[in-house]
């Protein structure tokens, strides 16, 4: 199963884990069964249309979903999948 | 300074209040967070005399900076020159255009001292032995020399392809540099990884609501030094945005206090071409930020691919009526070099960014020629040579004789030399 980087503001809903696992075959079938199994997560990455959020970077093995095909990009079983807020720099 | 004016921390998106902590995003959207200040409080203390009558640094606005006790780091930083700049002016053709050089901020030369200062004086008062940050360069060096004056560990994490200046200004202070094969957004993933596994503060991570407030500080000085006036348009190179939006935010302070007049002011985005995120979503008339996946520019220290507060620093363009710009590589180079014969100012390539896009301000019409200007010049020249090598010429070489000297230098005008 791919596994998910939690960042710390979502911890509170894995039980304090920075790692855990979900099935799917793209990242929104990952969101949807991280959200079975830790309920209230989908709607913290992913606003009322599925879309997600603004402030949220969803990256697939270090790549940015933006750049590959949003929700729907592809996930494979040893897949790292990282959710990271924006965060400024310079 | 007896009372402490700095309340919270706030959600930008939802409102929702947070206290002090090293946090950054809001628990439920992860909008940023943003300090929060008892204003009414500060208006019956913070005057113009007030201000006045404290040393010339950036910590004479500490009411309106987010920390609790007196400042600790950097207490030196800010208040750097405003230079009348009439020469630059001519050649953009404007009338009255002003720099404000941060090319000589005290101690690593780059307006990331206003921002490294808050942010460290900040991590004492939190306890933190460790401090970091992800950098395109400006920042690294910054927070390597101002933790090694704190007697802070630091850790900077910067793409491998930084200018050498800029690598070299971390490591002389003996800070662990960590080059990361990757450009900067890379870079700023890994660190917010290791920012939630480890106790440390990262400036620009955990910390962030602290380091983006010291950005402030470049717009009061601005509006104090034009004899407390705001400019009708200020200039502002751009990597995430934030410093627009803090300009932005320092300029509604400042009126809101009533430490100066209201009057219309403008903020304008500066880019380059190769990383112009920001810049394009703007012209496209959208607040919708189509990040850039690899950015191909000479500004390295702009070169961020998903600016974290473009979607706001697109706001404060839109409702201040300001606009943005971006120039190729070939007019950052140009611009570096009309600053530098102008005004005798060396600006990195940011500064060039700046001017560049300031002249196609100017030439569009977006900056009348009869209205007050300021650039924001962020870092020096001295960092970022690569740049700039074999686009001044090179010195030529002579022997110490007279003869060769004027055979090959320089001819008098025959009738002009004195008996």
């Amino acid at each position: 199963m791919p596994s998910v980087l939690i960042p710390t503001p979502l911890r509170k809903l894995t039980n304090e884990l920075d790692t855990v696992e979900a099935d799917g075959a793209t990242v929104g079938e990952v969101i949807n069964n991280l959200d079975k199994a830790f309920p209230g997560i989908r709607e913290r990455i992913c606003d009322e249309k599925g879309v997600i959020r603004r402030f949220v970077n969803v990256f697939v093995n270090g790549e940015d979903v933006r750049f590959l095909e949003e929700s729907a990009t592809p996930v494979a079983p040893k897949d790292e999948i990282s959710i990271v807020p924006a965060i400024a720099g310079g | 300074m007896d009372r402490n004016f700095f309340s919270n921390l706030k959600c930008r998106e939802c409102g929702k209040l947070y206290a002090k902590k090293a946090i950054h995003v809001c628990d439920f959207d992860f909008g940023p967070l943003e300090a929060v200040y008892d204003y009414a409080a500060i208006r019956g203390v913070l005057t113009r005399q007030l201000i006045e009558s404290r040393p010339q640094s950036m910590w004479r606005y500490r009411e309106l900076l987010p920390i609790d006790g007196a400042p600790t780091v950097g207490t030196q930083v800010g208040f750097t020159p405003l230079v009348k700049a009439d020469r630059l002016a001519k050649a953009l053709g404007l009338r009255e255009l002003y720099v404000k050089n941060d090319t000589v901020n005290y101690p690593t030369l780059s307006f990331k001292d206003r921002v490294v200062s808050v942010a460290l004086s900040r991590a004492l008062e939190l306890g933190f032995e460790v401090v970091a940050c992800a950098s395109t360069g400006n920042l690294a060096n910054s927070v390597a020399a101002n933790a090694a004056s704190a007697g802070l560990k630091s850790y900077v994490l910067i793409p491998a392809d930084l200018e050498q200046g800029k690598v070299l200004g971390s490591l002389v202070y003996g800070a662990n540099v960590i080059a990361i094969h990757g450009a900067y957004d890379q870079v700023n993933r890994l660190c917010s990884e290791i920012a939630g596994k480890y106790g440390w503060g990262f400036v620009n991570v955990n910390l962030r609501p602290y380091y983006a407030e010291g950005s402030k500080t470049m717009g009061f000085e601005i509006a104090e030094q034009l004899g407390w006036r705001l400019p009708r348009h200020t200039i502002i190179p751009m990597a995430s945005g934030s410093l627009l939006t803090k300009i932005h935010k320092a300029y509604k302070e400042f009126i809101d206090l009533g430490l100066v007049d209201k009057a219309p002011f403008s903020v304008h985005g500066a880019q380059a071409t190769g990383c112009a995120p920001i810049t394009h979503a703007l012209k496209r008339g959208t607040d919708m930020v189509k990040p850039v996946a690899k950015p191909q520019t000479i500004a390295k220290s702009l070169a961020i691919g998903t600016p974290a507060d473009g979607y706001y620093a697109i706001h404060s363009m839109n409702q201040t009526g300001g606009t943005a710009e971006d120039c190729t590589d070939e007019e950052i180079v140009e611009g570096i070099r009309l600053l530098a014969e102008c005004e005798g100012i060396f600006a990195e390539t940011a500064g060039g960014v700046t001017v560049a896009c300031a002249k196609k301000l100017v030439a569009a019409g977006h900056i009348p020629a009869d209205e007050s200007a300021v650039l924001c010049i962020t870092g020096n020249g001295l960092k970022t040579q690569e740049a700039m090598l074999n686009q001044c010429g090179a010195p030529r070489t002579i022997n110490p004789s007279l003869r060769e000297f004027e055979d090959r230098i320089y001819q008098p005008d025959q009738s002009a030399v004195a008996h």
